[in-house]
């Protein structure tokens, strides 16, 4: 994780950065479209900057309109076997939960777990 | 941090991480590779010959999308001289199938292909949604699974085609290796490891030319390559997504990503051990297909690729298998034996395939059949049964 932020956050004035989120494979129906342009709070309610891990929790507490969130997150993380594309490249590559999301990135999300 | 670059062309920025070896690639590294292994695995395996008809069974889904698109662009790059058809089963299951079959209609515009529908109504005389309002919701994926088999090699023969191809991943291979040794079903166990099943005997053969291909790299061809494919699951299982084999799979893929490949390779391994059976391996290329007769009871989960999805009726069919199987039992005992005596005389005189792959003809619909019965006809007189009631 990085160090938090030196600045004191209010929750009324909590800047945002404005990303783009797209569901794939079967993920759209949890988020009722595929694609999404969001303004997520620039930090978590600590102050550390918004991260992948952050994301997830805020998808699953602002975006989700299914009762099934164990489909996309399971203890806690985003459940095995769906692939996340941080502007276009794996996750693995950039540090997954812990990359620090940064305005007008492309956050994809790809179940690779419905049938084929 | 800087971006890290392709392992391969050191150029480009690398945006995939290949499960197997973490090798890193840019894409289009990665789009090459990933179809210099499929063309690989066709090679070595023997899988086609020169001007063979092969029909791909077409769900629409992920993989038989990718598997079209792969085996087009091979077939083209290397001269396969391959006869290409799009194979798809309508189930019969409004607002599921007829979407999916509008993807593969575009498909088969965009990949030039014929495409072939056949449907269980033609075939059986019921379609899936007739089915779940005469049985109910459980159980009815084995109907649908043990219909789909038979449907995909009548639909072949009705196109004069003795070969098809299905989208099987290294994934499903896994998921059905762990199922199967948890069952101690040796025989399933070698044909679900073998990359061809059915030999020269049956009419239909069939092969799985993506199973040593990860079902991730299968999702991010696709997804670097935009072909649109169709991902919503089955109206009637939707538990199907929970499966337990399914989930331990891409936990351990989580925790090291090379095990999926190393179960495959572990259930070959295995397989070889099946006196009478044997599977083939690529990897190695240790040895030439031999092809164990085969087996019409394969997949008999249902839901196209994934046999570990469903819940419920498959365990009844695997009950039903495994009774089946009791004169397998002296086998257990002799893989011991045959390890330990290695290639003796002792070793040719068990090899002899079991009497219970012999292939006869289904004495109802004389389709091929290892029981006088086949499955479908068995399943078809029960339902048959209970169709008046139902229209009361």
């Amino acid at each position: 994780m990085a160090d938090s932020t030196e600045v004191p956050i209010r929750e009324s004035e909590t800047p945002t950065i404005s990303i783009a989120v797209d569901f794939y494979g079967g993920l759209h129906t949890l988020f009722g479209k595929g694609q999404h342009k969001l303004a997520i709070p620039a930090a978590d309610k600590s102050g550390n900057p918004a991260t992948i891990g952050f994301l997830v929790t805020h998808l699953c507490e602002t975006k989700m309109n299914d009762p099934r969130t164990e489909l996309f997150v399971l203890d806690g993380h985003i459940r095995p076997g769906i692939l996340v594309l941080i502007n276009e490249a794996d996750w693995e590559l950039e540090g997954e939960e812990a990359y620090e999301i940064q305005s007008g990135d492309n956050i994809v999300f790809v179940s690779t777990l419905h049938g084929g | 941090m800087a971006p890290a670059l392709c392992a391969i062309c050191k150029t480009a920025r690398a945006l995939i991480k290949r499960p197997k070896n973490h090798t890193k690639l840019c894409k289009s590294c990665f789009i090459t590779i990933f179809e210099d292994e499929v063309h690989h695995t066709i090679t070595s395996s023997q899988l086609f010959y020169p001007g063979e008809k092969v029909a791909i069974g077409a769900s629409g889904g992920k993989d038989s999308t990718v598997l079209a698109s792969v085996l087009k662009t091979l077939n083209e790059r290397h001269g396969y001289g391959l006869e290409l058809v799009l194979l798809s089963i309508d189930e019969g299951i409004r607002g599921y199938r007829d979407d999916s079959l509008e993807t593969v209609k575009k498909n088969a515009a965009q990949y030039d292909m014929p495409l072939l529908v056949v449907g269980y109504d033609e075939l059986y005389g019921w379609t899936m949604d007739q089915v779940v309002e005469t049985i109910g919701k459980k159980g009815n994926c084995t109907y649908c699974g043990v219909f789909r088999r038979q449907a995909l090699d009548r639909g072949a023969k009705m196109l004069g085609i003795r070969h098809v191809v299905t989208g099987h991943n290294a994934d499903d291979v896994a998921e059905t290796v762990l199922m199967n040794l948890l069952r101690g079903d040796l025989s399933r166990l070698s044909r679900s490891t073998s990359i061809v099943t059915g030999d020269n005997k049956s009419e239909v053969k069939r092969s799985k030319p993506l199973k040593y291909s990860y079902e991730k790299e299968i999702v991010l061809y696709a997804h670097h390559k935009k072909l649109e494919y169709f991902s919503t699951e089955c109206i009637y299982s939707p538990e199907a997504f929970r499966g337990s084999a399914r989930t331990l799979i891409k936990q351990l893929e989580r925790v090291r990503p090379s095990a999926i490949l190393d179960i495959v390779r572990s259930g070959e391994d295995m397989a070889r051990l099946v006196p009478g059976e044997s599977a083939s391996s690529c990897g190695g290329c240790k040895s030439k297909t031999e092809t164990p007769v085969a087996v019409l009871e394969d997949d008999v989960g249902g839901c196209g690729s994934s046999n570990g999805r469903t819940p419920g009726g498959e365990m009844a069919a695997m009950d039903k298998q495994l009774r089946e199987n009791e004169e397998a039992e002296g086998l257990e005992v002799d893989i011991t034996k045959l390890v330990l005596e290695g290639k003796n005389g002792q070793r040719e005189k068990r090899d002899k395939p079991t009497t219970r792959q012999v292939l006869g003809k289904c004495q109802r619909c004389g389709y091929m059949s290892s029981q006088d019965i086949c499955q479908a006809c068995t399943l078809l007189e029960g339902l048959n049964k209970n169709r008046p009631q139902i229209q009361i």
